[in-house]
């Protein structure tokens, strides 16, 4: 009996291995087309010369001081984003994991909608705060913009969530008990928290600091509105080069260059998640938490919720109110006015563009990235399926002007002749949706308890049916939470869409870039309504999205 | 057997997403013979009579695709140039016009009424691979109620921008990504030769010199001068921008002044020429070629002063009242062989943004 079923198992186990690389074809079928393939063109376009190759450009370009200056001011100030993005949300991450207050669920959303708002949104309200004319000019007189403060205050912005969710998350899970008996043998306060749940937290925290690290590193957006030309990062070098100078080879050297400080990135990543993957034993996040007691926690709670109010809602505020700032609303009618100066359409149509462009991106994102999580599931997988989980996060670290303009030069010819189609921006996006889609599914996959996945397969189910029957019903929500932020994401996205959305269709973030470029208070306003309208589609999918989160162990 | 089913749905999802892709094409190739595409920057603008008196007399439906900013668009052109998104690009400049045709950009076609150009704006020889449409003088403009106030007399050339009593006056755009800013640097190149530019610039640097990364920036926020300025509190009465400015500052006015509030330092201009060309594999290279010829009549040639604010190329053609009225076109400005700007632009940029940004 007991041989009868290992040998059952044995070959269910077979079957599903098998599965699991057919499953493993379309992801990287995917990427091979739509990633590598259009990448590789456009490195090849700037540093392939009459059939061979200028490999020695790599020096020339690195032996440049300014291009040194660039490599070196990314490097800084994503070091230092990433130091004040843990001080500032670190407290927090403890507040929303130890403390109970009314409240928090909204508020665990408000302070998620930076993260997934564009970043030309971002750069906006930030200008609208602190640039000429913004709320703290008009009060003290005090401008940060192109200062290198606007830029890290911005990043804190953007990645506060990524903190809070990812520490905060494991936070509330680590039993308090573990360090309660820590201090009645005897420990100081300080001294269980160091012994204790500091080693228990510590990869999270690396974690955490990595993904912020990553992001800053590549920040675009950010760097594009509020540095003015003094401040570049590699990835605005990047745009700089290829679309303004023309230097494709010195774009394709840079391109080169952070791939592989993206690729370091990402491996150190993937080990600090794996070994936090075993070794702690977890409890419900909700006995952990209790109303705040003594004056130090009303301090730290009264601290956190002042700081979320300053540092994120408020540039929220000042954004909304600007776009009121004129009588009847003017500036959201004249949203759908036709302006044959700034575009063919009226602008409101790019709400419209950037939900169906958004929707087919998820659909896209979704199928991609759920087959490659399933594929992925086995915590036991060999490497070979460990490294395919770090290169499905590749797309978030390399600079979306070389996706864009490796799209057009690559995606041109018959069979794969998409750049006339509108098909072209969600693919794009989806590439970036498809890491959020693995990292929110995987977690809750690899929960599901294998064993019943192996006595569906000794009862003789196909693993399709065992799929259908024991993994979906777990996932589904997983699957909407993914899609919801595959949504949002992609609502967002505009690195690539800038290059590749057609004149005639922008998308929101690509219509707000474009208003901004125009002189005249009409189209700053129509700006700024237009990032309003986003921000509440955001947040309405995030509310969506929180109702539905039943598991808090996903990494965002 | 159940692998079989599973690779097979899978590589199923995979080419139903895929063909959704390809079968949804919304339109985009230029197939239809009637239609043809003008691929543009984004200040491309015409009358809408002008264009409809085009359309009828030839029979073309003209789609404009407008294609971000002027440099951008140029680049953007000479990526796809092998499945091009159109048939004509309008909007390559001097500062540009050989990186357009070191790429192969374009093909011959001498537009009819080529004779009538101002010979000063030929260029490409025989070759006839671009038409000249209009040109335009990248000048500093000055803020007069500043100098008024101020009892400053506005600087008039290049030399005196460099002088104490116009310290921390000026803006002016980053040359590697703005137009205007380019124009302003190869004004200074022209004017103080390969040798002393840079000395010039370290001289324009100490005495205050602001960049910022765009002309809207430069003009509307920082400028003092402009309806925009005024707006924002901005400070530098003096802005890198065109000559045709003032003109754009009364006929945009509302209500319109009695003269322009803002004038033109008429020694510190620089030339720029912007040209038009039929793509080299254009889809309907006859509809180009009949988009080209429109681009020289004196009837598109008059109209666009005032929606482009530029200047027509076209001998004899009527210049608006306004712009003689208040901003007289440069009498002596700098100029640059195309071939010298060729050779040198690339560098040039490099080391003023090492010089001037760093």
């Amino acid at each position: 009996m007991d041989l009868a079923r290992t040998e059952v198992t044995g070959r269910a186990a077979r079957a599903g291995n098998a599965a699991r690389l057919g499953l493993m074809a379309v992801p990287v079928a995917f990427f091979a087309v739509f990633f590598a393939y259009p990448v590789a063109a456009i490195v090849a376009r700037g540093l392939g010369a009459d059939g061979g190759w200028r490999f020695g450009r790599l020096w020339d370009v690195l032996a440049q001081s300014d291009i040194r200056h660039v490599l070196w001011f990314t490097t800084w100030q994503a070091l230092a984003s990433t130091a004040l993005t843990l001080l500032v949300a670190l407290p927090a991450a403890y507040v929303f994991a130890r403390l109970e207050f009314p409240g928090k669920q909204v508020l665990r959303a408000v302070v998620t909608v930076p993260f997934v708002l564009p970043t030309v949104v971002v750069g906006t309200a930030f200008l609208a705060l602190v640039g000429r004319g913004g709320l703290l000019d008009d009060l003290w007189g005090v401008r940060l913009d192109t200062t290198v403060w606007a830029i890290l205050l911005a990043h804190v912005f953007f990645n506060y969530a990524v903190v809070v969710r990812t520490v905060g998350g494991l936070w509330s899970q680590l039993d308090p008990r573990q360090e309660e008996a820590a201090r009645m043998l005897g420990a100081s306060r300080v001294g269980a928290w160091r012994t204790v749940t500091l080693p228990a937290l510590g990869p999270a925290v690396a974690a955490a600091a990595l993904m912020v690290f990553l992001f800053t590193f590549t920040s675009f957006g950010v760097v594009q509105i509020l540095g003015g030309p003094t401040f570049s990062t590699l990835e605005v070098e990047i745009y700089r080069q290829t679309s303004e100078i023309f230097d494709l080879s010195t774009a394709a050297v840079l391109t080169l260059v952070q791939f592989l400080a993206v690729g370091a990135i990402l491996a150190v990543h993937a080990g600090t998640v794996r070994r936090r993957e075993t070794a702690l034993r977890l409890v419900d996040p909700s006995v952990t938490a209790r109303r705040p007691r003594g004056a130090g926690q009303w301090a730290l709670l009264a601290g956190v919720l002042g700081t979320i109010a300053v540092l994120l809602v408020l540039p929220l505020a000042v954004l909304a109110q600007r776009s009121f700032d004129a009588p009847g609303f003017a500036y959201y009618r004249a949203l759908t006015g036709e302006d044959g100066n700034v575009f063919l359409v009226p602008p409101i149509d790019a709400i419209g563009n950037s939900l169906e462009y958004a929707g087919a991106a998820t659909a896209i994102a979704v199928t991609v990235g759920g087959l490659a999580a399933a594929a992925l599931t086995r915590r036991d997988a060999g490497r070979l399926v460990r490294g395919f989980d770090a290169l499905l996060m590749l797309p978030l670290g390399v600079s979306a002007v070389t996706v864009g303009f490796g799209f057009l030069i690559a995606l041109d010819e018959p069979p794969l002749d998409l750049r006339g189609t509108w098909i072209l921006v969600p693919l794009a996006q989806a590439l970036v949706g498809v890491p959020f889609v693995v990292r929110t599914m995987l977690p809750v996959l690899r929960a599901v308890d294998q064993r019943l996945r192996e006595a569906a397969a000794v009862l003789g189910a196909s693993p399709w049916r065992v799929w259908r029957e024991v993994d979906l019903p777990m996932v589904w929500r997983a699957l909407l939470v993914a899609a919801g932020f595959a949504f949002a994401v992609s609502l967002g996205e505009f690195g690539a869409t800038v290059f590749i959305a057609r004149p005639d269709n922008p998308t929101l973030p690509v219509a707000v870039a474009r208003l901004l470029g125009r002189a005249g208070e009409l189209n700053y306003g129509q700006a700024m309504a237009l990032s309003t309208i986003l921000m509440v589609v955001c947040v309405v999918a995030l509310l969506v999205l929180e109702r539905l989160r039943t598991d808090r162990t996903g990494e965002l | 057997m159940h692998t079989r089913t599973f690779v097979a749905a899978a590589v199923g999802l995979c080419l139903v997403t895929l063909s959704a892709c390809g079968s949804s094409d919304d339109g985009g190739s230029a197939a239809d013979s009637r239609t043809v595409t003008l691929v543009s920057h984004d200040s491309w603008a015409v009358s809408k009579n002008v264009l409809a008196d085009f359309e009828k007399s030839s029979g073309y439906q003209v789609k404009v695709l407008k294609d971000g900013d002027a440099g951008q668009a140029v680049n953007k052109a000479i990526l796809t140039k092998g499945n091009p998104q159109g048939d004509v690009f309008f909007g390559v400049d001097n500062t540009l016009l050989s990186r357009a045709l070191d790429n192969g950009l374009f093909q011959s076609y001498e537009a009819k009424g080529a004779d009538q150009i101002l010979p000063e704006y030929r260029a490409d020889g025989d070759k006839h691979r671009v038409t000249p449409v209009d040109t335009g003088d990248i000048c500093v403009n000055y803020d007069k109620a500043y100098f008024s106030e101020h009892k400053l007399a506005p600087p008039a050339s290049f030399d005196d921008l460099v002088k104490p009593a116009y310290k921390n006056l000026l803006v002016t755009e980053n040359a590697g990504t703005s137009s205007p800013g380019l124009g302003f640097l190869l004004g200074t190149a022209a004017k103080y030769g390969d040798a002393g530019w840079t000395d010039y610039w370290k001289k324009l640097k100490a005495n205050g010199v602001k960049v910022v990364d765009g002309w809207e920036q430069a003009y509307n926020e920082e400028f003092s001068g402009s309806a925009g300025g005024k707006k924002a509190g901005a400070d530098r009465p003096l802005v890198v921008s065109y000559a045709s400015s003032p003109p754009a500052e009364v006929i945009y006015g509302d209500p319109k002044p009695a003269t322009a509030p803002t004038g033109v330092s008429t020694g510190t201009c620089f030339r720029q020429v912007e040209y038009a060309g039929l793509l080299s594999n254009a889809a309907n290279p006859e509809g180009g070629k009949a988009l080209l010829d429109f681009l020289l009549t004196a009837e598109f040639q008059q109209d666009m002063p005032l929606n482009m604010f530029v200047y027509p190329v076209r001998k004899g053609a009527a210049v608006p009242a306004e712009f003689t009225q208040y901003g007289p076109q440069a009498k002596d400005p700098e100029t640059l062989d195309p071939a010298k700007i060729a050779d040198n632009r690339d560098d040039w940029v490099k080391s003023w943004t090492s010089l001037v940004l760093r």
